[in-house]
């Protein structure tokens, strides 16, 4: 594992460093960067723009990881039971939309929200009167959560159907001796053999919550109104960087949203691990 | 062999359609795709996306990706070898050797490695792309395919991912028994370990294919020559080329373009399933 | 395997590496300098580096790059060019300023907007070419694209232009039974016509696009930027802004533009099926209508832009320059290269064969260009439409020194009054109001809160 730390330490760990430090100082396009202390902390906290963002993800996070969650649980169980026809098929298909390149994933589903080409359009047609649009305030987050979950079902599917098959053969052998039904199994063999693997998952779709990026980036190239400079905090984060000539509030605001994510994931982690006990 | 009936678990239909409305949604939008590639420029965007329309001219768009700026697209696909086989090769090696090293090894301060390496992953990359740059750019990486691959070698959520399989897929009576009998660390760990670990190795060397294929920002920040591009940034390109102000439209470039740049993904993942398999028998073999 | 050695090395290597990363840092703050008049060369000096030769780095984004680069070398054997392609504009200007930072890989010759020379100049981070005898070039150029890159010094030569015009689809106005305006009260008219003819269709399009507007404002006559020695003025509510504001807001309110932005596929699609009748672009408009937009072949005619009184007044928009980077290891050669790429013939000609819009007055006014009859245009003769529009901009127009940040958190504030409809003027206020407040973060003097 040292190769690992090493590498880690080189390539993450030394530009976070570095990020660190540069949070510390004020660029300018008039008077360059100067040492600015903890300035850039103090205007994080009160920047109103941070925090706008900072509740949509938090919303995104509460509403859109169960969901997903939730659907890839159901779909890893049903595959690894054995009891679906075409389960490989199943497995292969389910997986591919993460395979899809994040810009033509979005490219695709832009293309299908569009009322007048679109799938949107025709749903629309059907019921005879504008039932959704994404396009709007009301809608634009739920698109957003549309497409996420769609790319990443797939993944923590796989995450979860992987744990599964670790499950030794002989425990279901030992159940089915005992006579317990599939639920039964489900719920004493299967769901504690995952619990470990849901953890991760949960963990990795907090982190990606919070990060969300991709998507609305994207769809902003569509809807420019719609989608702020500030809609996350990454895009947020972003845009200070490589528009504003603002490297060192960018890096300010990366690391206040490093801190903050790391004590969610690691809330968690806790939980999920006391449980095990 | 009591199990019988768990090898063979009667089919159910409910549970196949239930999951059948889930592939629906899946393959929906790459249905798009897969209409879309046979059309040419005009009809791209002119026509309903979810039929054919006008001539088919998927042939034609896969020569046009293929010839397209003498040949350039074949060149990003060598690169995108040399990122994956390189990058991801060695992150799958390195989280394996890491994760497997943190679950069965005890030692002092293994709780804050896992801190740091949470905390180094819940920080946004791309908010620190600039910081990253400006680094590499003083160690003479910037704009070679060093500067692609040497970050994407880490895999915190391989590492991650390989520890907790490893703790809950490898007994740890296994281990000691081993070492009860004599075999050395490095052989127990490719004799024993390496198969129950399969269905986990798999999945992250998979997700780190993916990743590493996929990867667009870091190559978009960190190279200039063309010549370095890999697929998906090569494609971003294109798409750039298509859409702003003064551009020449290729969206049927971009999207075959896409087409073909999936298509190896999927049967990379079509190769390697067969692994989850091994890792069933490998995991009943008598503990 | 013994941990706690291993662990050791990591960690010392780690330390190591912060030690290498401070030192980076003294590098990374620094603009790399450069500017001011501190070296130049005479026509003489640059002709005889340019025979001597070297090699150099040009970052562009220009289709016609590798064609001009190609000629150049074969005019100039000992040079060798390495040509960069930029991507696009944006991508091109955070290229630019992560390599200034990092002060190595910066190009000799980089592409750069009109609309972006203020931001990479003000800091000092370009050359000034009046060293090398640039001004006397100055007649050779359009007034207004001279201006964009004259603003106390020489930052760059103009390559192309982009002089407004009317482009639209002559099947659509017919069957709504109206005539291209010449003002823009019979645009709204003809707007209103059109939506009535057909309720999917609209004249235009618009949800609010940072590049459209200013040059709508400077249509108008507005000017709401402006610098002078570091001090920057913003005034978004004056008479040009407003005279804009107040015509255009109708459009919005009564729905007669389509909610498409531009230059995504869906706004191609609608083009190509006629469900927008106009759009009102720069003069570079032609070649991209003939490739994205083939089902308007013979449909399309160019008019000039409607005015507010009759007089013709027009803007430019889009457009931009090459220039020197001040950490530009090269200049001499860059600047021998730079001026063949932008003012000799054969270059130009490069450039216009595959529908570049020219920057030079001698081309723009040779009877070959003027009487390029355009089959797309159904034989219309529309060089002579577009050059006209370029001799009408209005002159004096600035734009601000970070207009690329101004640009892009436009949508979050006039955006916004487009999406809810409401009044234009607060979303322009609201648009001033975020400048000034980055304006001042930023180091400048600004005036205007």
């Amino acid at each position: 594992m040292t190769p690992f730390l090493v590498v880690f330490a080189l390539f993450i760990v030394t530009p976070l460093v570095y990020s660190m430090y540069l949070s510390l100082f004020r660029n300018q396009l008039m008077g360059g960067t100067t040492f600015a202390g903890f300035a850039n902390y103090v205007t994080a906290f009160t920047d109103p723009k941070l925090w706008d963002g900072m509740g949509r993800v938090g919303l995104f996070l509460v509403v859109q990881v169960p969901i997903m969650l939730g659907i890839a649980l159901i779909a890893a169980l049903a595959i690894d039971s054995g009891r679906l026809h075409g389960k490989s098929f199943f497995r292969v298909a389910l997986f591919l939309p993460y395979a899809v390149p994040g810009v033509v994933a979005v490219l695709m589903w832009g293309f299908m929200y569009d009322d007048r080409l679109g799938l949107t359009g025709s749903v629309n047609d059907l019921v005879g009167f504008p039932l959704i649009d994404p396009y709007t305030k009301q809608w634009i987050l739920t698109a957003i959560g549309n497409i996420v979950t769609w790319e990443f079902v797939g993944y923590n599917m796989l995450i979860l159907y992987a744990a599964l098959r670790t499950v030794p053969l002989e425990i279901y052998e030992a159940a089915a001796i005992d006579g317990a039904n599939q639920f039964r199994i489900v719920r004493s063999i299967k769901i504690p053999a995952v619990r470990g693997a849901l953890v991760i998952a949960t963990i990795f779709s907090i982190i990606g919550s919070f990060q969300l990026f991709n998507e609305p980036t994207i769809l902003k190239q569509i809807e420019p109104a719609l989608i702020s400079t500030y809609y996350t905090p990454n895009i947020y984060a972003y845009n200070l960087s490589f528009v504003g000539n603002q490297v060192s509030y960018a890096a300010t605001v990366a690391i206040v949203m490093g801190v903050i994510t790391a004590i969610v994931a690691y809330v968690v982690q806790l939980r999920g691990t006391r449980r095990e006990i | 062999m009591a199990g019988y009936s768990y090898h063979r678990p009667r089919k159910s239909i409910t549970l196949t359609v239930l999951l059948g409305a889930l592939l629906i949604y899946s393959v929906l939008p790459l249905t798009w795709m897969l209409f879309s590639v046979t059309k040419t420029q005009p009809e791209l965007l002119s026509s309903f996306g979810l039929w054919f329309s006008g001539d088919f001219a998927f042939f034609d768009n896969v020569r046009d990706v293929l010839t397209h700026d003498d040949g350039v697209f074949l060149k990003w696909f060598a690169n995108t070898l040399v990122y994956v086989v390189v990058g991801a090769g060695g992150a799958t090696v390195l989280a394996t050797a890491a994760g497997y090293g943190l679950a069965k090894y005890r030692f002092r301060g293994r709780n804050a490695v896992f801190a740091v390496i949470l905390g180094a992953i819940a920080v946004p990359g791309t908010a620190l792309a600039v910081p990253t740059f400006l680094l590499f750019s003083q160690w003479g990486l910037t704009n070679t395919m060093w500067a692609v691959i040497l970050p994407s070698l880490v895999s915190p959520f391989g590492l991650y991912l390989m520890w907790v399989f490893s703790a809950e897929a490898v007994p740890t009576e296994i281990l000691e028994a081993a070492r009860v009998d004599g075999s050395g660390e490095w052989r127990t760990f490719f004799t024993i370990s390496l198969r129950l670990l399969a269905p986990g190795i798999v999945t992250v060397a998979l997700f780190a294919i993916v990743a590493t294929w996929n990867n667009y920002f870091l190559p978009l920040i960190m190279l200039n020559d063309p010549d370095l591009y890999p697929l998906v940034l090569g494609l971003y390109q294109w798409l750039a080329d298509a859409s702003g102000i003064g551009a020449q439209p290729v969206f049927n470039l971009v999207i075959t373009g896409s087409f073909l740049t999936i298509v190896p993904i999927v049967v990379v993942f079509l190769v390697l399933q067969r692994y989850w398999q091994s890792g069933l028998s490998a995991g009943s073999v008598k503990a | 395997m013994t941990i706690t050695r291993n662990r050791r090395v990591a960690l010392g290597a780690l330390a190591a590496l912060m030690a290498a990363s401070l030192t980076a840092c003294s590098g990374g703050g620094d603009d790399g300098g450069g500017g001011g008049a501190s070296e130049g060369a005479s026509a003489d000096e640059i002709e005889a580096a340019l025979q001597e030769g070297g090699s150099m780095t040009y970052w562009t984004w220009t289709p016609q790059a590798e064609t001009q680069v190609a000629a150049f070398e074969k005019a100039y054997p000992n040079v060798d060019v390495t040509l960069v392609d930029t991507v696009g504009a944006g991508d091109a200007n955070t290229k630019l300023q992560n390599a200034i930072a990092a002060g190595t890989g910066v190009p000799d010759v980089v592409q750069i907007e009109y609309q972006s020379i203020p931001q990479f100049q003000l800091p000092g981070q370009l050359v000034d070419l009046t060293a090398f005898g640039f001004a006397d070039l100055e007649d050779l150029y359009t007034p207004s694209t001279w201006g964009a890159i004259s603003q106390q010094g020489i930052w760059g030569l103009p390559q192309d232009s982009g002089p407004m015009a009317f482009f639209y689809n002559k099947d659509v106005f017919d069957a709504a039974g109206v005539e291209a305006p010449t003002t823009w009260d019979e645009y709204k008219d003809a707007a209103a016509k059109i939506k009535q003819h057909d309720p999917e269709t609209c004249i235009g399009n618009d949800t609010g696009d940072a590049g459209f507007t200013t040059s709508m404002i400077w249509q108008a006559g507005g000017k709401p930027f402006h610098t002078e020695n570091g001090e920057v003025t913003i005034d978004l509510a004056d008479e040009g802004t407003t005279k804009w504001a107040e015509m255009y807001q109708p459009l919005i309110d009564d729905e007669l533009l389509c909610q498409l932005p531009g230059w995504s596929d869906e706004w191609y699609q609608a083009l190509n099926d006629g469900t927008i009748g106009s759009v009102a672009l720069g003069a570079w408009m032609p070649g991209i209508l003939e490739d994205g937009v083939p089902d308007g072949k013979g449909k399309w005619r160019v008019a000039p832009m409607p005015t507010y009184d009759g007089t013709p007044t027009n803007a430019e928009n889009g457009g931009s320059a090459e220039s020197i980077p001040g950490a530009a290891e090269n200049k001499l050669l860059a600047a021998g290269f730079l001026k063949w790429l932008n003012s000799s013939d054969e270059s130009i000609k490069a450039f216009m064969d595959t529908g570049g819009f020219p920057a030079t007055v001698k081309q723009l006014e040779s009877p070959e260009f003027l009487g390029y009859e355009s089959e797309y245009f159904g034989g219309q003769k529309i060089n002579e439409v577009l050059a006209a529009g370029a001799s009408d901009v209005n002159e004096g127009w600035q734009y601000l020194p970070w207009q690329s940040y101004a640009n892009s958190i436009f949508a979050d504030t006039v955006g916004q009054s487009y999406l809810d409809k409401t009044s234009l003027m607060d979303g322009l206020a609201a648009w001033q109001e975020e400048n000034v407040s980055y304006g001042t973060d930023q180091g400048f003097t600004v005036n205007g809160g």
